[in-house]
């Protein structure tokens, strides 16, 4: 077997177990060069120059641009619109889409187990043109039923949103089902993609998205960009969602018209350094290539939710298939507050995230506080999860318990 | 003292069999008290009477860290005058910034065991919501 660790160098210096890739996966050396590549020979501000170095940075961006379009499978690089990271992604839909749309009365579907970056933005559209919220309730396993979409996403809804992929559950969601029933009533699907896109080929135009969200850092890209893929026809209407440098065609004292997409959406000087180092991420994710990523995960899944099965305390949230899972695993250790477990595997060296994982409305309907977290990646190896479960093993002796 | 030496010797023995986790009868004042970004959730409840903390109890949710010190607090504080406990808790931020004298951690008692959490960022919130939530309720602005 391959190993890709050795591409990492934060792996490498010391015997730390990472398991919180879902808060954001590490940076292989490539993605890293490629950063100091374009800052030794490229850097200057692009779109605007008029010089060899200018017109360099400029390629740099576009030449990134072009690999997130293919990578997501959009029709068009102008359907790519670059951003800080997810959350300012969806934030652009829900300023410049949802407000320009929504009106009293219209509805907004979004799942109960959505990242706060994908339920607060349509919380505050709903707020300003009083358009209602409607809850997606998942199933134990995690997975939204036909008769859910069918009965929360109704005549009234104009806007949808869910994750591919629940950061929590890790289930993956039908997509495809819940925008054809969004566009039967006639509203727009947003995608959250950034559980996803590190994981699995996505085709924004098989699942018939309307926009499509995703981050840079999750994926092994710099932390600083994101992506918003939306629909030519629908981003041609939408105003500006930031104002400034860059994103205009004309101004005067009193008025203004817009750039070209995807420029319109870009105000200010771009991140062209982080477009290089989510150029070469993209290169790097398609070198080791998504059927690998998944054989390994689901690998390691099975080995994770084999030991937790023999721990009687534990308690596994979302489907008991590993395969239906995407490497996350989300556990609670009876009488065992998730911070004091994470505390106690960091002692051991290993990070795992706890709390309530940005989702408090998914921990609201699981009913607990919160839980821990082990998110994989396919540069994890077995014997990093036989040694994530000897320490979770002793968690509940340290704490005071019998066993 | 290791974080694990620490739960062993004193934050279990307090959060799995607390002396306090009760609202006392007649309380005189009670304020919840929430770590939001990791959901510890208190209700601490104190009994005021001529200036002096004659009862407390607290109720709710939180790791171990968190419970535990709030216990250990009302240990301390419960018996003492107003002023007392306000004195303590200036110790206790003190400790928690790792700049307390000897005679503080001597004050502190039991509590002074959370002193090495001035070495854990992360674990800092935990141990001193009791103690900001008890400043809330002492603060004479607050509270009239």
């Amino acid at each position: 077997m391959k190993d890709y660790r050795k591409d990492f160098p934060i792996l490498d210096q010391d015997e730390t177990i990472y398991f919180d890739n879902a808060a954001t996966a590490q940076k292989p050396a490539c993605v890293m060069e490629a950063l100091t590549d374009y800052y030794s020979r490229s850097n200057a501000n692009p779109l605007r120059g008029l010089y060899d170095w200018s017109l360099r940075a400029t390629e740099v961006l576009e030449t990134a641009r072009q690999k997130a379009a293919d990578l997501i499978g959009a029709a068009a690089k102008e359907e790519i619109i670059f951003t800080r990271n997810t959350t300012e992604a969806l934030n652009l839909a829900a300023y410049s889409y949802a407000l320009n749309h929504l009106k009293a009365g219209d509805e907004i579907a979004v799942c109960i187990s959505e990242h706060h970056s994908n339920f607060l933005p349509w919380q505050m559209a709903a707020e300003k043109t009083g358009a209602v919220l409607r809850f997606l309730e998942p199933g134990p396993d995690g997975r939204l039923t036909a008769e859910e979409i069918r009965a929360k996403i109704t005549p009234n809804c104009r806007l949808a949103a869910v994750a591919q992929v629940s950061n929590v559950l890790g289930r993956v969601q039908p997509v495809r089902e819940i925008a054809d029933r969004v566009h039967e009533v006639g509203a727009v699907l947003v995608v959250d993609g950034a559980q996803s896109v590190p994981h699995m080929a996505v085709d924004v135009q098989a699942m018939d998205a309307d926009f499509f969200a995703f981050s840079g850092h999750k994926m092994m890209g710099p932390m600083g960009i994101g992506v918003l893929y939306g629909k030519q026809a629908l981003l041609e209407k939408m105003p500006p969602f930031l104002r400034g440098g860059e994103m205009i065609e004309y101004v005067t004292k009193d008025s203004a018209s817009w750039a070209e997409l995807p420029h319109k959406f870009e105000a200010g000087t771009v991140n062209a350094a982080d477009a290089a180092g989510l150029s070469a991420a993209i290169d790097y994710l398609a070198a080791v290539g998504y059927e690998e990523i998944r054989q390994r995960e689901l690998a390691l899944t099975r080995r994770l939710m084999g030991h937790l099965k023999e721990m009687p305390y534990v308690t596994v949230y979302g489907s008991e298939d590993p395969a239906e899972h995407c490497g996350i695993v989300t556990f609670n250790i009876e009488g065992c507050h998730p911070h004091d477990v994470a505390s106690i595997l960091n002692e051991d060296g290993i990070a795992i995230r706890a709390g309530h994982h940005c989702a408090q409305p998914l921990m609201q309907y699981l009913q607990i506080n919160a839980a821990c977290r082990a998110s994989l990646y396919f540069y994890n190896t077995e014997a990093e999860v036989d040694r994530f479960a000897q320490s979770l093993k002793k968690v509940r002796g340290a704490l005071g318990y019998g066993s | 003292m290791d974080l694990k030496a620490l739960y062993r010797n004193i934050v279990n023995e307090h959060n799995l069999h607390p002396t306090h986790k009760d609202l006392p009868e007649g309380a005189s004042l009670i304020l919840r008290g929430v770590n939001p970004s990791c959901g510890d959730d208190i209700e601490l409840a104190l009994k005021l009477e001529d200036g002096k903390i004659t009862g407390g109890g607290f109720t709710g949710s939180g790791c171990a860290i968190s419970q535990a010190s709030v216990d250990m607090m009302l240990d301390l504080v419960i018996g003492q005058t107003e002023e007392e406990a306000r004195r303590l808790m200036d110790m206790f931020a003190r400790m928690i910034r790792g700049e307390a004298s000897d005679e503080d951690l001597e004050a502190l008692d039991e509590a002074a065991a959370l002193a090495d959490i001035a070495h854990m960022p992360a674990r800092v919130k935990c141990a001193t919501l009791g103690w900001r939530t008890l400043g809330k309720m002492l603060d004479p602005e607050i509270n009239s």
